[in-house]
């Protein structure tokens, strides 16, 4: 079966994952989109949320779940790139830690720490 | 011990402590060449895939954009100089300040204004000295540049070029910085950031003649050309941030190289003149001790007879 397509999530000083998956589902300016092979050759700005990948291979449980602040989603010749200035895989986000800058930042009004964090905690429960 | 040779054996003793300093900023600074090559390497996927996208963006969409069209009359140039915050590191600040009062003088040459706005101490003291005016400057990351630290140089200077001239905006942008070739070479070079060439993006994708697929925009092609530029931006900003630390380290470790090699050398000449000194000194000993004795020997010989 060739319906899988390459992804590639990259942050900004480094790149976090590649590999191959069959589903791509992330959160653009206008709404959640789901990429699937073949789809049409794409461009958008994505909004901080969770993005999850639905993978090929077994051995990393089928799914994978980044957090993605800001930046682009684009998707050509059955290869997609997520690029975003910060991305954590959920494996790597410190619950305890996002929790507790969560509430320093509800505490001190800090929208974008606020957010930063929100979406942190976000992809964990996702994931 | 005679004076003479008392000083050389102090001077060789001074040498040798610089010389033990010098080669162990030599290795400090080699092993922060190759964690700076990292960065660099580590960054690339971001960038190809950054410029691949504004390619796509900017051939697919036909937008006009601030960021991307020539002024007609171009008045006023941001001039961006990338310097390090410490020295001793041979010809490295000296050349990429060169570069810049030569790209300075070329634009005021073509009747542009320049704002200069500098990164690292070694580039504001040069400045400040002169008593010229710096529009803007950053210190204190220059040996380990952040994705962050570009965001913020970047911010700024965008700002400037998306406010009319007549209100103190600027139309062009150009960057100087330190290219990393290798270990042994590093160039000064300028480029023009802003308004962006496409042309040249493609190029430098190597897209130029690939048939590009029709993309579908989300939300829109002007939409995604806003959000995209600036991050375009901040990238170079921040690749020409990495390749300036790195060629900054790469410069530390050759003038701490050849200090290390010339206080070798020094060595052997001091230790060859206190040899002499030491050799001259038991010479004349040894004349003094000759002649003294020869000189017991007539008398006694005088006074037997």
């Amino acid at each position: 079966m060739a319906a899988e397509l390459h992804v590639e999530l990259v942050a900004a000083d480094r790149q976090v994952w590649a590999g191959e998956a069959t589903l791509v589902v992330a959160r653009t300016a206008s709404g959640d989109i789901g990429v699937m092979p073949g789809h049409q050759p794409l461009l958008g700005v994505l909004e901080s949320g969770p993005v999850t990948i639905r993978t090929t291979s077994e051995s990393e449980g089928g799914t994978i779940v980044a957090a993605v602040h800001g930046g682009f989603v684009s998707f050509a010749d059955n290869k997609l790139s997520l690029l975003a200035e910060v991305v954590e895989l959920a494996d790597e986000i410190d619950v305890q830690r996002a929790e507790r800058a969560l509430e320093r930042a509800k505490s001190e009004a800090d929208a974008a720490a606020e957010r930063r964090a929100d979406v942190r905690l976000r992809a964990v429960a996702a994931g | 011990m005679g004076a003479q040779l008392r000083v050389y054996k102090r001077r060789i003793k001074s040498v040798t402590a610089t010389k033990k300093i010098t080669k162990a900023m030599e290795m400090i600074a080699a092993s922060r060449v190759v964690k700076a090559q990292r960065k660099v390497a580590a960054s690339t996927p971001y960038a190809t895939e950054l410029t691949r996208a504004v390619t796509a963006v900017a051939t697919g969409a036909n937008d006009k954009h601030p960021l991307t069209t020539e002024v007609e009359n171009p008045t006023r140039a941001a001039v961006l100089l990338l310097t390090s915050d410490r020295g001793l590191a041979g010809a490295f600040n000296s050349n990429a300040i060169k570069a810049a009062e030569q790209l300075s003088e070329k634009l005021r040459a073509d009747g542009k204004e320049v704002d200069t706005y500098i990164v690292g101490r070694r580039g504001i003291a040069h400045y400040n000295f002169r008593e010229r005016k710096i529009s803007g400057e950053w210190t204190g990351f220059t040996d380990q540049p952040d994705y962050a630290d570009a965001k913020a140089i970047a911010a700024p200077l965008i700002e400037a070029i998306e406010t009319e001239t007549a209100e103190g905006g600027v139309d062009e942008l150009h960057i100087v910085y330190t290219e990393f070739v290798s270990m042994m070479t590093q160039n000064a070079v300028e480029a023009r950031l802003l308004p962006l060439s496409l042309e040249e993006v493609a190029e430098e994708a190597g897209t130029k003649d690939e048939i590009r697929p029709l993309y579908d925009f989300e939300p829109s092609g002007q939409d995604v050309l806003d959000a995209l530029l600036p991050r375009y931006v901040e990238s170079r900003i921040y690749n020409a941030l990495l390749q300036s630390a790195a060629s900054k380290h790469a410069a530390t470790r050759r003038a701490m190289k050849s200090a290390t090699d010339n206080a070798g050398d020094l060595i052997t000449a001091l230790t060859r003149s206190a040899n002499a000194a030491r050799q001259a000194e038991i010479t004349q000993e040894i004349s003094e001790i000759v002649g003294g004795s020869a000189a017991l020997t007539d008398a006694t010989a005088g006074s037997d007879k």
